[in-house]
């Protein structure tokens, strides 16, 4: 192999697992550390800068980051059920814990004499509206709701999202000058272009619940019910009740949100009922904890076959028992078992089978071209749709996601209305910011905690089930307190503290490779990757993790290190004689509109 | 050295041992060495040999007199018995133990100031006697705890780190083995487990004294030019005569060598060796033949790696003392007073 090329931001940006896997790469052992100090305002900060919400997402976000936590990896072999570490929950607790930040807010710049509209106030519009109002732009925000927030107020039920934590998150974004116009419907994107914006910003999200057309849904309407329809009249207080049996169609976070508002509302008896097996759920793993934790049982491969009602009233649902096969192509099929139907009877449905888009107030004449979806033709990296001055993001633009990704969507969307604004080539994207630090303070002392902690994952306590079903507006989850907190915020590896390997300073003295605890450092004969990986001390089997390789020793012989479950314990770095190894501190930021261009380099070849 | 413990977590795939053990178990106390001392290499190839060997840890006996290298054995083999003797006494101490309990495996480990100093009568005797051990030299020519003053196997001409040249012939301890009548003889090099580890695995399960002189860099104070005991030194000049494969008996031989090009020796309890000639004309159970070899090629400034010498079917101490069969621990007061009427029997065999 080559040796690698560490000057690439790419490399040791790979190796902070969490931070590459965030859409928005928020550097999550930065703050991890931060919260571990009790610097909870800076750890706030660091998040706010990056990913706009940390209170919001500290409580729901989709987390990406952790099934990508290198933590999860480490503890595989060694005892208890190997976990990630808590770090959408360690969010949480920079948010519930920070000092006033007000006055760290930034300053917007005098205005600079251009207008953006962004339609819908959601997560994507209010980023875009965050990173262009401090740049001087004229921002303004439309929605047809009353309140900004966007799905984050309408569908995420206040037991796990209070009122106000999204009214102090959205308050920052409005404090900086930007003007919401709340309860404005868009009608029609080519009256608003004609308006004269410098840049339109969609961020309409996907608003439309999928239907569930099988028999007796016209005859039993009153009591078949659209997810997200029902969530938001949940949210908004025009729905305060519900039946005493209440069947959950479907298999998303959608339905999970469902059916746990479901059992604050008068539902005693709530079942989810899914197509697929529990496995193959959508939902996150952590949401079908929480519905099976407050008694809400998941009933797996059961189709939909009809709705039963008597008298112009829904008596129950009918399902088909299914198995899944696999055809020669390995595609998966669900076909019948042969068993006779089921039949549960309940008093209320929830449809929670799937979101759609719906533009029906673009025109398609106006230059923005859609595919046969119905999508908008946008460009995924600027967000450009075929119309120049407009750009998408969120939910609208690659179809239904979540928040995080809504504001990557949103960071990158305002970096290319800003150079579309100041007639720069929008295909051209700044560079993240990357700096590489030593870290080294004495012999055997580093400026980070490098003893490993092998505590297991700490579980966030839950408020008492009785007082958590009683009222729907209660949060469930009392958070981490500080003590937890710390407790959790050890079990970060520090990822981002990177060994860093200098060849011409190695005397293969073997000192390194000998105490490693993971084994992950060998001084083999160079070779071509695949053989190579099976010749280190332990194979290094997981191809999606990068091998180090040195450039040629004195012994004609390399250094292999296996990146893949190394704890970043320093070790190698205290044993070696010369210095070879040392550990230094990887920090990268994303660029933000404003960002002077230099041109990001290119992507690396995938290893 | 480090003030934390290393981590208890390790790679998800670490292989066990025939006794369910990670190599893992095999490890002891954090080593307080001087980082990138060769002896830290010399525990980790016994970690390895040991686990790789399936010894259970409480079976092991290690001994050790006064040194960096004779500190090692905390470093290593946690759940082992172990004796940290006298500065040069770890042999005799050792041979009582092994006369008390012939049941362990012993392993002694000991510098070349402690064994080529002021241990050499020590290491002599342990090594004509035949005590069944593994006596493992850590050679790095210098007093290393004492800051590195010369030892007796530093080089004729060689420096020290402040430059000053070393007057005194030199002590071979491999040389010494050979003619005390060793029957397991073997030089190795700390940044060579390839080559170490094998040698240690051969040695254990010989039965007999097996000695390994392990050239071993002192980092602090013997690792400069000018040294002929530095990393680059033995790099550059480090001969093996043979590669050695140890298959314990149990193992199935599926190895499939060109003919001519590898030895199998028999060990007394049915191991092989597989060794693969690299000198064509080394002969490693020709004792006499060896000690010229070594001779010569020590002129000519080499350091001749391999192992050197073995006599697979030498016998150890116990039998040539025609000892008990059983460790005295585990003699009842029958078996250690067997009465009047036999010490009267015993007498009159005397008159
Ligand atoms: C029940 C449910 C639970 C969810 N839970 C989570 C969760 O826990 N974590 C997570 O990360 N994600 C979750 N999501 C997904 C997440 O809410 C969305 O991905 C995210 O809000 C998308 O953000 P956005 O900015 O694209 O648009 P949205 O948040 O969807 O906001 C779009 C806004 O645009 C407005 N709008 C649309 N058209 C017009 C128009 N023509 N004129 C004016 N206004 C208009 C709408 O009123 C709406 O307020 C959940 C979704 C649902 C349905
Ligand atoms: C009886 C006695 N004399 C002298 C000493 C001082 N002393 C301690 S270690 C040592 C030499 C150790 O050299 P070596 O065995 O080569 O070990 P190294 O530290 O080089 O590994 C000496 C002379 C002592 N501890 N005891
Ligand atoms: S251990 Fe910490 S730094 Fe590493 S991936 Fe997990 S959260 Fe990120
Ligand atoms: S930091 Fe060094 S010693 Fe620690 S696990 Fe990683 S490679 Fe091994
Ligand atoms: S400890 Fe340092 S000098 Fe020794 S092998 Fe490792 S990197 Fe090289
Ligand atoms: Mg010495």
């Amino acid at each position: 192999m080559q040796p690698t090329d560490i000057s690439h931001p790419d490399y040791f940006h790979k190796v902070v697992d969490c931070q590459w896997a965030c859409p928005a790469h928020t550097p999550v052992p930065e703050y991890i550390r931060l919260v571990a100090q009790g610097r909870y305002g800076d750890a706030y900060m660091v998040n706010w800068k990056s990913n706009v919400f940390p209170g919001i997402l500290g409580r729901t976000c989709d987390r990406p980051c952790e099934p990508a936590c290198r933590r999860g990896r480490v503890e595989e072999g060694n005892g208890a059920k190997p976990e990630p570490v808590a770090i959408c929950r360690l969010k949480r607790v920079a948010a519930d814990y920070k000092e006033d930040i007000r006055p760290r807010l930034p300053q917007p710049a005098a205005r600079n004499g251009k207008r953006v509209a962004c339609i819908g106030a959601g997560p994507a519009s209010l980023t875009v509206a965050r990173d262009l109002a401090v740049l001087g732009y004229r921002v303004v925000v439309f929605d047809a709701a009353e309140r900004p927030g966007g799905m984050i107020r309408s569908q995420i039920p206040r037991f796990r999202l209070p009122e106000e934590v999204i009214e102090e998150e959205v308050g920052y974004i409005l404090g900086l000058g930007v003007e919401f116009r709340g309860g404005t419907w868009v009608p029609s994107m080519k009256a608003l272009l004609d308006e004269g914006w410098d840049a339109v910003f969609v961020g309409t999200g996907a608003p439309r619940g999928r239907d569930l057309d099988i028999p007796g849904r016209k005859e039993a309407a009153a009591n078949i019910h659209v997810g997200i329809d029902w969530l938001a009249n949940v949210a908004f207080g025009h729905v305060t009740a519900i039946g005493r049996r209440v069947v959950v169609l479907g298999g998303g976070n959608t339905a999970m949100d469902c059916c746990r508002s479901a059992k604050r509302l008068g539902g005693e008896d709530v079942k989810v009922i899914v197509r697929s097996g529990f496995d193959e759920m959508k939902a996150s793993p952590w949401e079908k904890e929480d519905a099976m934790h407050e008694g809400i049982p998941i009933l797996n491969w059961l189709v939909p076959k009809a709705f039963t009602h008597a008298g112009g009233r829904l008596t129950g649902v009918t399902f088909e028992r299914v198995k899944a096969t696999h055809d020669s192509g390995g595609r998966r099929h669900l076909v019948p078992t042969g068993e006779p139907d089921q039949h549960f009877a309940c008093d209320d449905v929830l449809v929670a089978v799937g979101q759609e888009n719906a533009f029906t107030w673009i025109e398609r004449d106006i230059g923005i071209e859609f595919d046969r979806w119905g999508m908008a033709k946008v460009d995924p990296l600027t967000l450009q749709s075929t119309h120049p001055r407009v750009f998408f993001g969120g939910d609208s633009a690659l179809g239904p996601k979540n928040i995080i990704w809504a504001v990557a969507h949103g960071h990158e969307a305002a970096i290319s209305i800003d150079r579309h604004c100041r007639g720069e080539d929008v295909a051209d994207r700044p560079a993240p910011q990357a700096s590489l630090v030593s870290q080294k303070m004495g012999i055997h002392e580093w400026s980070y905690d490098n003893q490993v902690a092998t505590d297991a994952r700490y579980r966030v306590p839950l408020r008492d089930l009785s007082r958590a079903l009683a009222d729907i507006r209660v949060e469930v989850e009392l958070g981490f307190d500080r003590e937890l907190g710390f407790a959790e915020a050890q079990r970060c590896l520090n990822c981002d503290v990177q060994t860093v390997f200098a060849d011409r300073l190695c005397i293969e003295c073997d000192a390194c490779a000998d105490i490693c605890p993971m084994d992950c450092i060998s001084f083999v004969a160079n070779g071509e990757e695949a053989e190579l990986r099976t010749r280190l001390r332990a194979p290094a089997k997981n191809r999606a993790q990068d091998l180090y390789v040195s450039g040629g020793l004195k012994t004609g012989r390399v250094m292999v290190k296996d990146e893949d479950v190394c704890l970043h314990c320093g070790l190698c770095a205290e044993r070696c004689p010369t210095g070879a190894w040392d550990m230094q501190k990887f920090l990268l930021e994303m660029a933000q509109a404003g960002a002077p261009c230099r041109s990001r380099p290119a992507p690396r070849k995938a290893a | 050295m480090t003030y934390l413990a290393k981590p208890k977590l390790h790679h998800p795939d670490l292989p066990q041992n025939r006794l369910g053990y990670t190599r893992r178990d095999y490890e002891g106390t954090v080593s307080t060495l001087c980082a990138g001392c060769g002896h830290d290499s010399i525990s980790a190839a016994i970690i390895q040999a040991f686990f790789e060997l399936a010894i259970p840890p409480h079976r092991v006996a290690k001994l050790s007199g006064i040194g960096c290298s004779s500190k090692t054995p905390t470093y290593f083999l946690g759940q082992s018995h172990g004796f940290n003797s006298v500065h040069g006494r770890m042999p005799s101490v050792l041979t009582g133990a092994s006369l008390a309990n012939r049941e362990l495996v012993y392993l002694g480990v000991s510098g070349d100031g402690d064994s080529a100093s002021i241990g050499l009568g020590q290491f002599a005797h342990a090594m004509r006697r035949g005590v069944n051990m593994v006596y493992i030299v850590e050679n790095n020519g210098v007093y290393g705890l004492t800051k590195g003053q010369f030892s007796a196997t530093a080089d004729r001409g060689s420096k020290s780190k402040r430059g000053a040249v070393n007057t005194d012939s030199p002590i071979d301890l491999v040389g010494l083995a050979l003619q005390l009548g060793a029957s397991f003889v073997a030089r190795s090099f700390s940044g060579d487990k390839a080559q170490l580890v094998p040698l240690i695995k051969a040695a254990v399960e010989h039965r007999g004294a097996a000695f390994i002189d392990v050239v071993s860099p002192c980092v602090a104070f013997n690792n400069h030019p000018g040294s002929t005991k530095s990393y680059d030194y033995v790099r550059a000049h480090n001969e093996a005569v043979n590669r050695l494969d140890f298959m314990p008996r149990r193992d199935e031989v599926t190895a499939d060598y060109p003919p001519g090009s590898v030895v199998d020796v028999v060990m007394h309890d049915g191991s092989v060796m597989h060794l693969h000639k690299l000198a064509a004309d080394y002969d490693p159970t020709d004792r006499v033949r060896a000690m010229n070899y070594l001779a010569e090629r020590a002129a000519r400034g080499e350091v001749v790696t391999g192992l050197l010498y073995v006599d697979a079917r030498a016998e150890d101490l116990h039998y040539h003392l025609g000892t008990v069969d059983a460790p005295l621990n585990s003699l009842g007061e029958r078996e250690l007073c067997p009465g009047a009427a036999a010490l009267r029997e015993f007498n009159a065999a005397l008159r």
